[in-house]
């Protein structure tokens, strides 16, 4: 049967693997039934299998939207250490099968498209920009935008040839790169270089896509315009908490409760001490009736040691102690 | 007897043997991966194919070999679904997938049983507390005596009976058993609650009677009666099956029992030395023990009950090594023995026993702190 028919859940086969820089890779991906199309700027769940592990990560959406059949794209930069991003730049050949959530995100083209468009980004940035300037550009009516992306290098710049041949075709497009460690580079790109790159820049729809150090300065410089609505803002937020391992805030999502853990006290206990109904059993890890998802951050399992845990993995709050912030839906 | 035999050991045996055992742990969730998720995406496929074949050949079951062969097809099926698929599945053994389909919070067992009644009683109660009289409600089923600690009563002597009709009926004994109408009579549970499992139990029971006993019957047209007899047959069939496994797991007449007094205060390492004294393991072909849901390896199943069933074979050597090494018993034996020795143990204990001289001895205090390391 093939896979791709699945009621039960959305899967998508990769079609093909396409090399964009070094470290960054576009994956051609044919969606299964129930893929309902996306929105240009949106982000997809991607789900994969790594020895025997599911894990799920969130890549925007590069491929022109409106298309309902045929084939989305999403385009990953390897991080250092990423276990699913490598996976899936270096190690994914065509045919491998992916699950996938349905798109989502508010950062996306409005309807109608604003007349004057400015797009600031960095890295990756980029990526769901991109999948605004292809719709724009399949429909051949590119409006007066003005994209600023900063990268280390040229060769750094995903889709940079796409990129500029698309400033070449359309006159209302006006690319501007910066290289932060090019020959001659000044560096990091300042926001406050906004009114010289792009003097009406107040007038314009913005969209903002980058590191957080980057986005924090744009808010902040936006909304000391008194303009900060006219500005979207686009964070990948890191899959796991910065930590220690020495425990950490934690937040019991649904009720709201927040409570400091130590990193040696079950997440069980400090739920029941903070006033959440925590389901419980057997207190020892055995039983699996203690089980709630895991929104953010990692837990450490107080039989191992071990410090695990992903976004939606059910943990065993029992034997499981806070390793940094983290979030419980409880 | 075995009631002595932990005697030669001190605290900090326990410890050690517990520490031993926790590294046995470590080591196979350091190299869980790919080929377990292969095994047991495997297993699966063919307990589908094995249903769907069985229930195609019932459809035509007018034919005595159909008859035989969807019955047969359908009994092999339903054994796998419960027991190496189902009962494994709901301990979280394959939990770490991630897989949402294979999931101990989503699986949903051909049994008339729901799964969330089921994790209750055999996740929760049993495996905490296992053997302790009063405790493990497993330990008889509230219905049978299998240790001296349960106090005696004449309707025992029926008991080699009842077991005997239990087994046919095996996934019904365990539905109305996870209801704990004892523990309303006691007080222990509120008559609401009782009343709310009431209704998920039906829920759940009809959704399997219908099927196995009105759809499949009426899509098979003229060979309904045959179909409904056949899908009838499967099912005594499993319930006898896992009425064996299960009894031959626990009941054989080495494992041991304990009492609350004992495991008061219980360390790590004294509940593993529990879960090892108090289970047995049955000796048997690769495919056997894949019939058996693993619980052919019991001990190792009840010393890691969240560990993939399908690496119960290769860590089994090792805690027999374990038990040589502290010289504990390791309880294991073809099916045909533990089988006599579990009916022999029912039968001994229809009858008032009283505690042997041996037994008393070492129930008299906690046998593994009495001992301390000099």
């Amino acid at each position: 049967m093939n896979p791709l028919w699945s009621v039960r859940e959305l899967r998508g086969r990769v079609e093909a693997v396409r090399r964009e820089t070094a470290d960054a890779a576009t994956l051609v991906i044919r969606p299964g039934w129930g893929w309902t199309g996306h929105l240009p700027g949106q982000y997809v769940r991607v789900g994969v299998e790594i020895g025997g592990v599911l894990h799920w990560r969130t890549y925007s959406l590069t491929s022109p939207a409106g298309r309902q059949a045929g084939h989305i794209s999403i385009t990953v930069k390897a991080i250092p250490g990423g276990r699913v991003s490598r996976h899936l730049v270096y190690r994914t050949t065509p045919g491998t099968l992916l699950r996938l959530g349905v798109a989502q995100g508010e950062f996306v083209l409005t309807d109608p498209v604003p007349p004057r468009l400015l797009f600031w980004t960095a890295g990756s940035g980029i990526t769901p920009v991109m999948g605004m300037l292809r719709t724009l550009a399949a429909r051949g009516a590119m409006p007066d935008v003005v994209l600023v992306h900063s990268a280390p290098t040229p060769q750094d710049v995903i889709f940079g040839a796409e990129l500029r041949d698309l400033a070449r075709r359309f006159a209302t497009l006006r690319l501007y790169e910066h290289y932060t460690r090019a020959p001659g580079s000044r560096g990091r790109l300042s926001v406050a270089r906004v009114p010289e790159l792009c003097p009406d820049w107040r007038e314009r729809a913005a969209w903002a896509c980058g590191p957080a150090g980057m986005l924090d300065e744009v808010e902040r410089h936006w909304a000391g315009a008194g303009i900060a609505d006219r500005l979207r803002v686009e964070r990948f937020r890191p899959a796991v908490a910065a930590t220690d391992g020495g425990g950490g805030r934690v937040r019991f999502t649904k009720t709201g409760r927040e409570v400091d853990a130590d990193g040696a006290t079950p997440l069980l206990i400090l739920g029941e001490n903070a006033g959440v109904a925590m389901p419980s059993g057997c207190r020892m890890g055995i039983c699996f009736g203690c089980v709630a998802p895991l929104r953010y951050g990692q837990v450490r399992d107080l039989r191992t040691g071990q410090v695990h845990g992903e976004e939606g993995d059910l943990v065993q709050t029992c034997v499981s102690a806070a390793a940094g912030p983290v979030e419980i839906e409880l | 007897m075995p009631s002595n035999v932990t005697e030669h050991l001190t605290e900090a045996d326990v410890e050690a043997l517990g520490a031993e055992l926790d590294r046995i742990r470590e080591e196979v969730l350091a190299n869980r991966g790919e080929s377990d998720a292969r095994y047991i995406r495997r297993v699966i496929a063919v307990q589908r194919g094995l249903e769907a074949g069985g229930r195609a050949m019932l459809l035509v079951s007018l034919l005595p070999p159909a008859w035989v062969t969807g019955t047969a097809l359908l009994s092999v099926a339903k054994i796998l679904e419960n027991m190496e698929i189902g009962h494994n599945v709901l301990h979280g053994q394959w939990d770490w997938m991630r897989d949402p389909k294979i999931h101990s919070t989503t699986w949903e067992f051909d049994l008339v049983t729901p799964a969330a009644a089921w994790k209750r009683t055999h996740n929760e109660i049993h495996h905490t507390w296992t053997n302790v009289v009063g405790k493990d409600r497993d330990l008889g089923y509230t219905i049978l005596r299998v240790s001296e600690d349960q106090p005696w009563h004449p309707l025992y002597l029926a008991q080699p009976l009842y077991n005997a009709l239990l087994a046919p009926v095996f996934e019904w004994g365990i539905a109305l058993y996870d209801l704990e109408f004892d523990a309303v009579v006691r007080g222990e549970k509120s008559t609401g609650e009782f009343l709310r499992e009431v209704r998920g139990l039906l829920a759940k029971a009809t959704r399997q009677v219908t099927k196995d006993y009105l759809l499949f019957p009426l899509l098979s047209g003229p060979s309904a009666l045959p179909c409904l007899l056949g899908n009838l047959t499967a099912n005594v069939t499993r319930n006898v099956w896992a009425h064996t496994i299960i009894f031959c797991g626990h009941f054989p007449e080495a494992a041991q029992t304990f009492t609350e007094e004992e495991i008061a205060d219980e360390t790590r390492g004294a509940w593993y030395l529990r879960q090892l004294l108090g289970s047995a393991n049955i000796e048997g072909s690769r495919l056997f023990h894949i019939m058996t849901g693993n619980l052919s390896h019991q001990i190792e199943h009840h010393l890691f009950p969240d560990l993939p069933s399908n690496r119960y074979a290769e860590i089994a050597p090792r805690v027999r090594d374990l038990c040589a090494k502290y010289r504990l018993p390791y309880i294991t034996g073809p099916l045909t023995r533990q089988y006599a020795s579990m009916w022999k143990r029912l039968l001994r204990h229809a009858l008032p026993t009283r505690p042997s001289e041996h037994a008393t001895a070492s129930k008299s205090a906690n046998p593994w702190r009495r001992r301390t390391a000099a």
